[in-house]
């Protein structure tokens, strides 16, 4: 049996997971430099220690209006073959260490834009955490 | 000159190289007399350099030289027996032939070397007279030459080279003032360094051409780079820390720190600058296989090979010039019975140039071939559905070359296996938009071709502008920054409108004006006065940005954008002010692009040059070209007072005139289309308009486009139709000429009446 574990967090009320390999560090932020004529889930640019770092925001990538970010926003930067991404959320979770077994396909009444970005779910004590795939989500468009 | 310093930089190099073996050799030589190979290397190396000395000019180095070659061919033909006099006498020649040297490459000259005390002493030891100065006794020397005579504490290096240093360190702080400090200490110390040679010691700074340089990992100066932007980021928020805290020491520190780093950051840039003949040394074989391969005759010439540019662009450009290159052999030049023909020479000549201006290295494809036809271009484009011809109509020679660099273009008549293989020009401009760079183009058809790379020197670091606009900070590289200019109301300065695109009247030119918020998205139309503008070139236009603020100028690291930001095309990049904050790096060429200045910039130059003196009886008069429906209509531009834009929806109606509301009155506005019974399948949202005014009224004729402005037409035909005052043919193309006198009536039926009533002259308009 083997487990692994996962970086919970939520945005709009869905409780999301990521392996906890894939993400650098969580941190709240609030000044973000926009960029206009970015793609709209571009929240803007800030600096993580000297790196400039593009922010993503998860809700507009489910198909909601955008995170409102002045009065600062929770962070999850991820690691991906080449480059540094920030995941806006909503709320960090635990980190919950999972049987690879328990793991199920999406499902099926899974539609619209989340489920391209779902590996797959897990069934938790009292709710379903759906594991993000970390390089679609960071991904363009 | 440069190819001149270039050559002796060369000869520099190769003889410190020479002359070190040339030591080991005599060294080793006092030990096995009898080594001829070793003599005839030593005679070798002496001769070179007399050789090429004698080709620069380098009198005095020649003579010792030539001195020394002398002794040498009789030790060489066994004439002479090298013994300890001889060897010292040598060593003493090649010590002057260094100091020499060194000279030269602080100064460019010779200075004021003595060289006589040596080259006597050789012709003693070859005729066996005794020294001149008794035992040649180093001291008796020194006495002898009391100037700078090096090479006689050399000689014996046991003697202390104190002396020498003192005498010959004037020239080398004169030379070298920003290293001094370094050298100083040296005949300070004298017995540590009694072996060394003076010459070395006097040069350590600037020697750097032959024993100094070691390989370096590439990598290692990446991170070198990589770190010295880190730093200059750390330097500038101290600058700034340093600022606000207002104390005395820190101030000092801080700024010593500043001095520091550019210094630092500027030499190891240097490091990864390498010379762009790096490059170049593939192109005579890929020239020469190519010109085989075409059936082609080409020379290929190469100026500036010498001009240095970062590493890493070094290698984005290696791709778009060779493929420059290839082009112009394949399709610039002619084959040579065609160039004969044409009354050229049977071979094509090729040429590339390098060179550096306004920090920038520029590089020029040039060659003398067939040149690129406009129309043949156009044509092209249009049939590829790269642009309409209505849009290919609209465009002038330059911006119809420019298509070349569209993507799906290719000029190629056939698809060969050179460069037809579907790279086009637009990969090259786009490469090299990549790298912040541009490409242009010049062709003279029949006269050849110029493609025209411009490179920025390096990436990493920039100096930059600082504006403010919306509330957020953006950086433009100085690079692009011609200018500021602040628009201030109280000495009457504010932005006007040609065709209702934003200009500003610069020293006499209409300046198009882009407002940053607008080219960023931002829908808000900002103030015409007390507003600052930044002069800007870029694609090759100049204009002016409108931003909120200028802040400041700062050095700032580019952190290059992640891919998914690089199809929204407006920045060159970002970086992390001093303050810690991300600003975006405005990319000027596409701001310029995307603003489709072109036409704007024409027309209000011409306009600006000639509003004053629009009544001057001027018999070359100018036109103004514009486009109705399909037709091109000339305006004497001594009948445009201004060029304007309406919205459509601003037409109202006096009966069955359309009019605008323009200034506080009521502006007729007549559509040329009908006057002129052109059908207009109008469906745009704005209205181009030519207002003439004339005794405090005006009238506007509408036109699909304003296309261009040209000195003198041609000669005219009669022929004619209502509304005209006969044709002409302007570009090749034929342009009717508008009958002003019956527009402006058409439009305003009693114009010329209110001027009756107010001139009291009863004609101001002959037509």
């Amino acid at each position: 049996m083997t487990t692994v574990q996962y970086a919970t967090f939520e945005v709009a009320d869905q409780l999301f997971g990521l392996e906890v390999g894939r993400v650098q560090e969580v941190l709240s932020f609030s000044e973000y430099t926009p960029v206009p004529h970015a793609p709209a889930h571009v929240g803007g640019l800030f600096n993580l220690r000297g790196q400039v770092i593009a922010a993503l925001d998860l809700r507009v990538r489910l198909g909601l209006p955008p995170t409102d970010l002045s009065d600062g926003a929770m962070n999850v930067i991820v690691r991906t073959e080449d480059e540094w991404v920030s995941l806006l959320v909503d709320r960090i979770g635990d980190v919950v260490e999972l049987d690879d077994n328990s793991a199920e396909p999406p499902p099926d009444t899974l539609t619209g834009p989340v489920r391209n970005l779902i590996v797959a779910t897990f069934p938790l004590a009292d709710r379903l955490m759906l594991a993000l795939d970390a390089r679609a989500a960071v991904q363009a468009g | 000159m440069n190819e001149f310093e270039d050559i002796v930089q060369e000869f520099l190099v190769e003889s410190y190289e020479n002359l070190d073996q040339l030591d080991r050799d005599l060294i080793a030589l006092e030990q096995e007399p009898t080594a001829r190979d070793r003599l005839a290397s030593i005679f070798r190396t002496i001769h070179t350099i007399k050789g090429t000395s004698g080709f620069l000019a380098f009198h005095r180095l020649e003579e010792v030289t030539h001195a020394g070659e002398s002794l040498l061919a009789r030790l060489r033909d066994g004439t002479q027996v090298l013994d300890r006099r001889s060897t010292d006498v040598l060593l003493l020649m090649i010590d002057v032939v260094r100091e020499l040297l060194g000279e030269i490459e602080r100064t460019g000259k010779e200075g004021e070397v003595e060289i006589k005390a040596v080259v006597d002493e050789v012709h003693a030891c070859m005729t066996g007279e005794p020294p001149a100065d008794a035992d040649a006794s180093p001291d008796a020397a020194v006495e002898d030459a009391p100037v700078a005579d090096a090479p006689a504490a050399v000689a014996e290096p046991t003697q202390e080279p104190a002396p020498v240093e003192a005498a010959a360190e004037p020239v080398a702080t004169v030379a070298e003032p920003v290293a001094e400090p370094a050298a100083a200490p040296a005949p300070a110390a004298p017995a540590a360094d009694s072996a060394a040679d003076p010459a070395e010691m006097e040069s350590t700074s600037k020697r750097g051409v032959a024993d100094s340089s070691i390989r370096v990992d590439v990598d290692l100066l990446d991170k070198l780079m990589r770190l010295v932007g880190e730093l200059v980021l750390t330097r500038n928020q101290m600058v700034r820390a340093a600022e606000a805290a207002n104390e005395q020491t820190l101030t000092r520190t801080a700024q010593r720190l500043n001095i520091i780093t550019s210094e630092l950051q500027e030499n190891v840039m240097k490091t990864r600058m390498q010379p762009i003949k790096n490059l170049w040394s593939k192109l005579p074989r890929v020239v020469r296989d190519l010109s085989k391969a075409c059936g082609r005759e080409v020379e290929l010439v190469m100026e500036g090979a010498e001009t240095e540019l970062d590493r890493s662009l070094l290698e984005a450009v290696k791709d778009p010039l060779t493929h420059l290159v290839r082009n112009a052999v394949d399709h610039g030049v002619e084959p040579p019975e065609e160039r004969e023909a044409a009354g050229k020479s049977r071979t094509g000549t090729l040429l590339l140039r390098a060179y550096h201006e306004h920090g920038q290295v520029i590089v020029e494809v040039t060659d003398d071939g067939a040149g690129i036809e406009p129309a043949k271009v156009g044509a092209t484009a249009v049939k590829r559905g790269v642009i309409t011809e209505g849009q290919l109509a609209a465009m002038d020679t330059d911006e119809i070359l420019k298509l070349v660099f569209r993507p799906g273009f290719s000029t190629a008549q056939k698809v060969s296996n050179v460069s037809g293989r579907g790279v086009g020009m637009d990969v090259v401009r786009t490469n090299l938009e990549a790298i912040g760079g541009a490409v242009d183009l010049k062709s003279v058809p029949g006269k050849g071709t110029t493609w025209r790379l411009t490179i920025p020197l390096t990436l990493a670091i920039v100096q930059a502008l600082i504006v403010e606009n919306g509330g957020k900070r953006y950086v433009i590289p100085q690079m692009a920054v011609h200018e500021l200019v602040y628009v201030d109301s109280q000495s009457g300065g504010k932005v006007e409108y040609v065709s209702g695109a934003p200009v500003y009247r610069l020293r006499g030119k209409l300046l198009p004006l882009i407002r940053l918020t607008n080219a960023l998205g931002g829908e808000a139309v900002g103030p015409d006065q007390d507003i600052y503008v930044a002069v800007l070139k870029g694609d090759g236009h100049q204009f002016g940005l409108v931003v909120d603020r200028v802040l400041n100028t700062e050095e700032v690291v580019v952190k290059p954008l992640a891919a998914r930001f690089k199809d929204v095309g407006s920045y060159a990049g970002a970086t992390i002010l001093g303050d810690g904050e991300v600003a975006l790096i405005l990319d000027v060429s596409s701001l310029a692009r995307r603003s489709h200045l072109g036409a704007v910039e024409r027309a209000a130059a011409k306009v600006a040059g000639n509003d004053d003196d629009r009544w001057a009886d001027d018999s070359r008069d100018r036109l103004l070209i514009t486009r109705v429906v399909d037709r091109r209509v000339a305006i004497p531009l001594s009948m445009v007072t201004r060029l304007e834009e309406f919205p459509v929806s601003a037409v109202e109606r006096v009966g069955s005139r359309e009019v605008v509301q323009y200034r506080g009155r009521i502006l007729p506005v007549l559509r040329l289309a009908q006057l002129l019974g052109a059908w207009s399948e109008d469906d745009r949202e704005t209205l181009s308009t030519i207002v003439y005014t004339d005794g405090g009224h005006s009238v506007a004729l509408a036109v699909d486009g304003i296309l261009d402005i040209v000195e003198d037409a041609g000669p005219r035909s009669g022929l004619n139709d209502n509304g005209l005052n006969g044709s002409t043919v302007i570009h090749e193309k034929v342009t009717e000429l508008l009958d002003m006198r019956q527009a402006i009536l058409a439009a305003d039926s009693s114009f010329f009446s209110h001027d009756d009533e107010q001139h009291s002259s009863p004609y101001l308009l002959e037509s």
